[in-house]
């Protein structure tokens, strides 16, 4: 592929140029590799703790990913959509008690120590199973880690655990970290979350409070001839309409997780010189999702919550909110997803009248003023997204006579109104689905669940069926049964509505085109960048 | 001398009060917005019950708001600001790490619509009701009319985008590892697009005021004293009538300080500023009370110390000023 392209460059090159230009940016590819020099990244926030076994999340990743390393990377191609990272292997056994991972030798720490199976250990029982955000519940049954040598590491449930679930939460729960930094004082207090040691091909170098983080080439990296960077730098810029303008200022060669506004995109991509990426975020897929409070009479009929999924034009969300970048959903599984997604599910068809006749049927009929009812709707601040789909739903109510009043909060109060306080009536949230529905999927509609844990079920839903369902899924160890299941799960959550899935979407990255070797893997913005070049 | 002392005692006697205030208002007003530093922090997270529990403890966040509160200022009589949660680390030395940068914005900012707003002022108004006058005073109303941030973004977009004269933002190269001079002149570049943003909005306020001092003192009778004993129109116009402008605008330097701090949290966004009003930003939407709490006592110290120097300045310049506390 990029033989073609280059081939094809030089021979634009010249007269053909001005046409380039233009016609080329969105497949532009990065000339002669070359090793070395410094890429300038866009950040627009800086994570507190940047522990990544500790904080598993794509904040955290988007530095950490290139010093810390995990078991394994998500691949494009890779067997189980893997790639090793610093496990070579891994096998579940039959009975789901245990899986064994094989690890990379001769691979040292940044501090000269080498690498074993006891930082394996160290890192699954001190950090994943009782600290990690994530790792918390994957990791529940976890019950030891054995190490029959420095090479070989078997974890070992206390109950079967599926080997897919494990396999599936790899690349984003398994970052290890060195036992000799960390085994001494309190793990959450010390020093090297703020400035952490792995494996990783690069190191970190300093970070300064409001302007950047550098990370430095680690000469010693496993990886032959990588990595082909001298360093990393971090430029954090908080406001989003200056990273656009420090790529056309080429100040910044690179900025991922959609720093450039998608209003700005069109014009962007027309810069000569840039280019728009909408790869390398497969794995990292949102789902903007309507929450509802099922405490609420009206919403705990079904009819009700089909006369909503009816009225919303999930195209034309599509098409207004996201600019085309994004595709509508039909369930709580994306599209995208290689391994659960199922297409044959209960949908619902944009769709007035019939949105109209069900709320009649339901008994709600349309008062003097043309109205059925009023709701309170929260739209999550966290994406201009969620916020433009919040003006979008109230319209799209009102064509059905529900009266949606918007409340818009910042981050922190809505996260209490909407999963402590349970003041709302309809929410819009942005899940994120982690490549298996038992990490952060079942959560949003299984019953049970103590008030105030965040991006979970908190409408006060509970269907005993769909719970019982979430419950032998979790236990099911074959991968076929296991994949089976979360497929009826899918119909089962298409039927009953417990909440609405509209829409999926990732991030896009904007780079120089001198930057090669963009968006090869499925989470590439939070994986380790090793093999990432500036072209001379 | 005198005269300053006692302004200066009951200065700081009022002052104390005045902060006292402050930081109870301010946090009654955080306690008051919904969601806590733990729900900030999950924000990016999520976690389950027990994770969250743990956070809320360890941050004394499970504590009631009157235990933490006497705390606060239990601690901040011994001049200690406490820990911030967003960082980790001792607030103390997180504000001294971006008081220098801020300080050194509004102070260059302040500088320039000061300097460039009363020439100007004084410009327009040796000629009240001239061309250049209505020109200079309309010209100023609408750069005050500009909103900070579209102010910056428009800089930005011509001299660092466009003409790539200038860095977008930032305080210094980064990584640059540049020292003494070279890095001096280098944050001076860097401080050009954001003092300007920064200086240009406050400095209609400097022009208008200057010009109404002088049109008012046009029409006093030492005016004409001066006109009558031969005295050159230029002289007339710097020692006299501008001279007598002038005091007001010293009261007004005093209270844009605050105005000022309030500015910079947009303009230190649009350009990337690693200052005191984006941290002030930061702690707000991370619910860090105790962070805020002392970025906003740091402002009110400055503020009150900017004042208090006006004060006395004021009280070098006017001898009217405090003569009559002089004897108090």
């Amino acid at each position: 592929m990029s033989g073609f392209t280059i081939s094809r460059r030089t021979m634009l090159a010249g007269s053909a140029a001005l046409l380039a230009s233009t016609a080329m940016p969105t497949i532009g590819w990065a000339q002669t590799p070359k090793k070395g020099g410094r890429l300038v990244v866009a950040a627009d926030s800086e994570p507190r703790n940047l522990n990544p076994a500790i904080v598993a999340s794509n904040g955290v990743f988007f530095i950490s990913s290139k010093v810390v390393e995990t078991l394994a990377e998500a691949s494009f191609d890779g067997k189980d959509g893997l790639q090793p990272r610093l496990a070579l292997s891994w096998e579940g056994a039959a009975d789901g008690l245990s899986v064994t991972f094989k690890l990379r030798d001769g691979v040292k720490w940044h501090d000269g120590k080498p690498f074993t199976s006891a930082d394996v250990a160290f890192s699954a029982l001190q950090i994943w199973k009782p600290l990690q955000n994530l790792g918390r519940t994957v990791f529940k049954d976890l019950a030891a880690v054995d190490t029959p040598d420095e090479l070989t590491a078997v974890f070992k449930f206390a109950k079967p655990t599926p080997f897919q679930l494990i396999r599936n939460a790899l690349p984003a729960l398994s970052s290890v970290v060195p036992k000799h930094v960390y085994e001494t004082g309190k793990i959450e207090e010390n020093p090297a979350n703020n400035a952490p040691v792995g494996t990783g091909p690069f190191k970190f170098a300093e970070y300064k409070a409001g302007q950047y983080y550098r990370l430095q080439k680690n000469t010693d990296y496993w990886g032959k001839d990588e990595p082909w960077l001298d360093e990393i730098v971090y430029q954090v810029l908080p406001d989003r309409t200056s990273a656009a303008a420090a790529l056309e200022a080429e100040e910044i060669q690179l900025a991922a997780f959609s720093a450039v506004p998608l209003a700005d995109l069109d014009r962007i991509s027309k810069v000569p010189g840039l280019k728009v990426i909408t790869k390398g975020y497969e794995g990292l897929t949102y789902q903007l999702v309507v929450e509802i409070n099922h405490r609420r009479k009206e919403l705990a009929d079904l009819k009700v919550r089909q006369a909503i999924a009816h009225a919303i034009d999930k195209d034309f969300v599509v098409k207004t909110v996201f600019l085309g970048y994004a595709a509508t959903a039909t369930g709580p599984v994306p599209k995208n997803d290689p391994q659960f997604y199922t297409a044959d599910v209960p949908t619902y068809a944009f769709d007035v009248a019939k949105a109209n006749a069900l709320l009649d049927e339901a008994g709600y009929k349309k008062g003097p003023d043309g109205k059925r009812f009023s709701l309170k709707l929260l739209p999550a601040p966290y994406f201009n997204e969620t916020k433009q789909f919040g003006d979008y739903l109230r319209q799209a109510l009102a064509a059905i006579g529900i009266d949606a009043e918007l409340v818009n909060n910042d981050s922190p109060a809505h996260i209490k109104a909407v999963y402590t306080d349970h003041a709302f009536d309809l929410a819009v949230g942005p899940p994120v689905f982690r490549g298996d529905p038992a990490i952060s999927t079942t959560i949003l509609v299984q019953s049970g669940i103590p008030d105030g844990v965040p991006f979970s079920n908190q409408g006060g839903y509970k269907n005993e069926d769909l719970d019982a369902l979430i419950a032998k899924a979790s236990e099911t160890l074959d991968t076929a049964a296991r994949t089976e299941l979360y497929k009826e799960f899918q119909k089962k959550v298409a039927a009953d509505l417990p909440l609405i899935n509209v829409a999926e979407w990732s991030f896009i990255s904007v780079a120089r085109d001198t930057v090669g070797k963009i968006a090869n893997n499925p989470r590439w913005a939070v994986s380790n960048w090793a093999d990432t070049y500036l072209a001379g | 001398m005198t005269r300053a002392l006692t302004l200066l005692r009951r200065r700081l006697l009022g002052s104390t009060f005045v902060l006292l205030i402050v930081v109870i208002g301010t946090f009654l007003l955080l306690e008051a917005a919904p969601g806590d530093a733990v729900d900030a922090y999950i924000v990016s997270t999520g976690g389950d019950t027990g994770m969250i529990e743990l956070l809320r403890h360890r941050w004394g966040l499970d504590q009631s708001e009157l235990t933490r509160l006497a705390n606060y200022l239990w601690a901040l009589l011994h001049l200690d600001l406490g820990q911030s949660v967003t960082f980790s680390r001792p607030i103390r030395d997180v504000i001294l790490e971006r008081l220098p940068t801020t300080l050194l914005l509004m102070g260059s900012a302040t500088a320039l619509s000061f300097g460039l707003g009363s020439s100007l002022g004084i410009y327009a108004g040796a000629r009240p009701g001239s061309f250049r006058d209505r020109f200079l005073s309309i010209g100023s109303l609408a750069l005050y009319a500009v909103p900070g941030f579209w102010l910056g973004l428009v800089l930005i977009v011509i001299f660092a985008v466009d003409l790539r004269w200038l860095p977008i933002g930032g305080i210094e190269t980064i990584a640059s590892s540049k020292t003494g001079l070279a890095r001096a002149a280098d944050i001076a570049i860097h401080l050009v697009l954001p003092v300007s943003a920064l200086g240009f909005i406050y400095l209609a306020l400097y022009l208008r005021m200057m010009r109404a001092g002088m049109a008012e003192a046009w029409r006093q009778d030492f005016v004409l004293a001066a006109r009558s004993r031969g005295l050159s129109r230029r002289r007339i116009v710097l020692a006299h009538v501008a001279r007598n402008a002038l005091l007001p605008l010293v009261t007004m330097l005093g209270l844009q300080s605050a105005q000022m701090l309030g500015g910079s949290v947009v303009i230190e966004s649009v350009f990337a500023v690693p200052g005191l009003g984006r941290l002030a930003q930061e702690a707000v939407a991370a619910r860090d009370t105790p962070l805020l709490l002392g970025i906003i006592l740091t402002s009110a110290v400055l503020v009150i110390v900017v004042n208090l120097l006006v004060d006395v300045a004021y009280a070098f310049l006017d001898p009217r000023v405090g003569a009559s506390e002089a004897g108090a």
